[in-house]
């Protein structure tokens, strides 16, 4: 289940490369959503998937989820939600200032 | 007392909430910021000296102990480094009101100001690699609210690429604390400190640790990763440049310090090694970007990357000497490069232009801020009596002492490169013939000048009192030698 797991997010973490380099905007933001998602699951995988198990912190008790990932996953998509709606934003409000929404004709120069 | 700690934290967090009721306000919020910014300095400067005279005082947040809580943990190391950040914000908020206009400041301005500066004492503070993750994207989201202050053109295209590299970035750092807790089962500092010897597999240990440096120098600007640094850096207001150059990269750097020196030391021979010419790149890349443009905003953009490689090569150096260096440095780079920007920012009010070849003879009509400017330039530059003086010749001697006399030239080569950028600045600018188009509008640039004079009054403390200062910054260094003083306080029974 690891394994595949740990595939899943590879291919999730690919696509998500493949499209941050590209040059339209929209592109990019979905390909750090991509990204994020694939960080999360790497974070999700990494602490042996487990199921049908309370997270228990006694002596005798063999059989327990660790609850520490899932815990750090909710925090990391909190986070990656909130800052994706403002890269949608402000990517928006780029564009309509830019009246461009492509990365080539976005670079600029020293003097403007 | 213990709880007490959280306040440098926990403090601004509530003033950020308390003046995002009155955004329109105006005349109510400025100076109730101006005073919660001075209380708060006090309460962190007394916080301060008392853990340098009664030693780290660890506080686990909801009574859960060590290993399983996130703990706070007020070190000589994070204090200093707190209060730093607090007088460097503080002239911050003084400097705002003439730098910003009306709307600006309207727009949450002072929200995502103490924001900024409660995530930026958090990631100073905390004790757990993930707690750290959250401190960053805490002042990170803050500081994408302030660089699209004012709504330019050209500042939502620099903004856009900065989201984008931070964005990534902490991904990969969400990557490696998977990593790290997969390897160790922990996220705890002191614990990790305490499991990386035991780990079977040094060497995946060592891949991670590089990976974790990637995140950490992509906030600090070091060499490869710089290039989102200057422009975006150099296009928001004065006020909110000042916050990042002084504050934001500091973070970074403090990350590589306290991560390197803690948790990753198991093979210094690879990654430390790494570090220094890293460093060494980092100062040359960043004295040529100084060199290379008339933007006068964009030549002190680009000073604040050679100050990064001083830094890191302290770390790189890994010495008692060396790092007291850093630290040295750290403090002082923080209060020179806010004094700095705000000069600049008065500069460029008072020429009316930010290109060096339009600009002549302001020292003429302003004379205090052409001796402000010169000062700090040589304290940037470390010309003895000076606070980089210090900072320079610990690193330096460190670096005799390493026997790494190549690093130790380019080193002392890039200081001189630097105070050649800054002189640049000074006789193109303030000499020669009052040029036109020089502005009239005296006050402000005395509103603007004023703040930045107490920074650098402070940084030329920093140095003539040196003899003061070292002895602390020397216990510092001790403890970041001494691994065990710092997980023997966090894990106590």
């Amino acid at each position: 289940m690891e394994i595949i797991m740990t595939v899943l997010a590879s291919i999730l973490f690919a696509i998500g490369v493949y499209n941050l380099l590209q040059k339209q905007l929209l592109r990019i933001v979905v390909g750090t959503v991509l990204v994020s998602h694939g960080a999360h699951l790497y974070l999700l995988t990494m602490s042996k998937l487990k199921r049908g198990a309370p997270p228990v912190l006694e002596d005798g008790v063999t059989q327990y989820a660790d609850p520490l990932p899932q815990a750090l996953i909710l925090t990391a998509i909190v986070i990656s939600f909130g800052v994706t709606s403002f890269l949608l934003v402000l990517a928006y409000r780029t564009y309509t200032l830019n009246k461009t929404d492509n990365m080539e004709e976005l670079r600029g120069n020293e003097h403007d | 007392m213990t709880n007490l700690m959280i306040l440098p934290i926990v403090l601004p967090l509530i003033a950020s909430a308390l003046v995002a009721f009155f955004p329109n306000k105006l005349n109510i919020v400025r100076p109730v910021s101006m005073i919660l910014s001075v209380i708060f300095t006090i309460i962190s400067a007394y916080l301060t000296w008392y853990v340098f005279s009664n030693g780290t005082i660890v506080m686990q947040s909801g009574g859960w102990d060590a290993p399983f809580g996130i703990s706070i943990v007020a070190d000589p190391l994070s204090m200093l480094l707190v209060t730093t950040t607090y007088i460097v914000s503080t002239a911050a908020v003084f400097y705002a009101p003439s730098s910003l206009d009306e709307q600006q400041e309207r727009f949450y301005f002072y929200t995502f100001f103490f924001l900024l500066v409660s995530g930026v004492a958090g990631a100073f503070m905390t004790g757990d690699l993930f707690n750290l993750f959250v401190f960053f994207e805490v002042l990170l989201i803050a500081s994408y609210g302030l660089i699209i202050l004012g709504n330019g053109k050209v500042q939502l295209r620099e903004s856009l690429k900065y989201v984008l590299f931070n964005l990534f970035s902490s991904m990969l750092f969400v990557i490696s604390v998977a990593f790290i807790y997969a390897i160790t089962g922990t996220v705890n500092f002191a614990q990790l400190a305490e499991r990386i010897e035991s780990v079977d597999q040094q060497g995946i240990l060592t891949t991670v640790g590089i990976v974790l440096f990637f995140v950490f120098a992509v906030k600090a600007a070091v060499f490869p990763l710089y290039y989102w640094l200057p422009n975006s850096y150099a296009v928001p207001n004065p006020v909110v440049s000042a916050l990042f150059g002084a504050l934001l990269t500091k973070v970074g750097i403090y990350s590589i310090m306290r991560v390197f020196t803690l948790i990753f030391v198991h093979d210094t021979g690879i990654t430390h090694q790494i570090f220094l010419w890293l460093a060494v790149l980092t100062m040359v890349f960043g004295v040529i970007g100084a060199l290379s443009t008339n933007n006068v905003k964009l030549i002190i953009t680009y000073n604040i990357i050679p100050a990064i490689g001083f830094i890191l090569m302290g770390i790189g150096l890994y010495t008692e000497t060396s790092l007291a260096g850093s630290v040295y440095y750290l403090m002082h780079d923080m209060v020179i490069k806010g004094a700095l920007f705000f000069l600049i920012g008065a500069l460029v009010v008072a020429a009316g232009t930010s290109d060096l070849r339009k600009m002549s003879g302001v020292i003429q009509k302003f004379p205090l801020l052409g001796w402000l400017f010169f000062i700090a330039s040589l304290v940037l530059a470390g010309i003895p009596p000076f606070s980089g003086f210090i900072g320079k010749l610990l690193l330096l001697q460190g670096g005799l002492q390493q026997e790494e006399f190549l690093v130790v030239i380019i080193a002392l080569l890039s200081s001189l490169l630097i105070l050649f950028s800054m002189m640049r600045i000074f006789i193109r600018g303030f000499w020669g013939e009052v040029q036109e188009g020089i502005t009239t509008n005296r006050k402000k640039v005395r509103n603007l000048t004023i703040p930045a004079a107490i920074l650098v009054s402070i940084s030329v403390f920093l140095g003539i009192g040196a003899e003061a200062v070292y002895p602390h910054i020397e216990t510092i260094a001790n403890m970041l030698m001494d691994r065990t003083e710092y997980i023997d306080s966090v894990l106590k029974e």
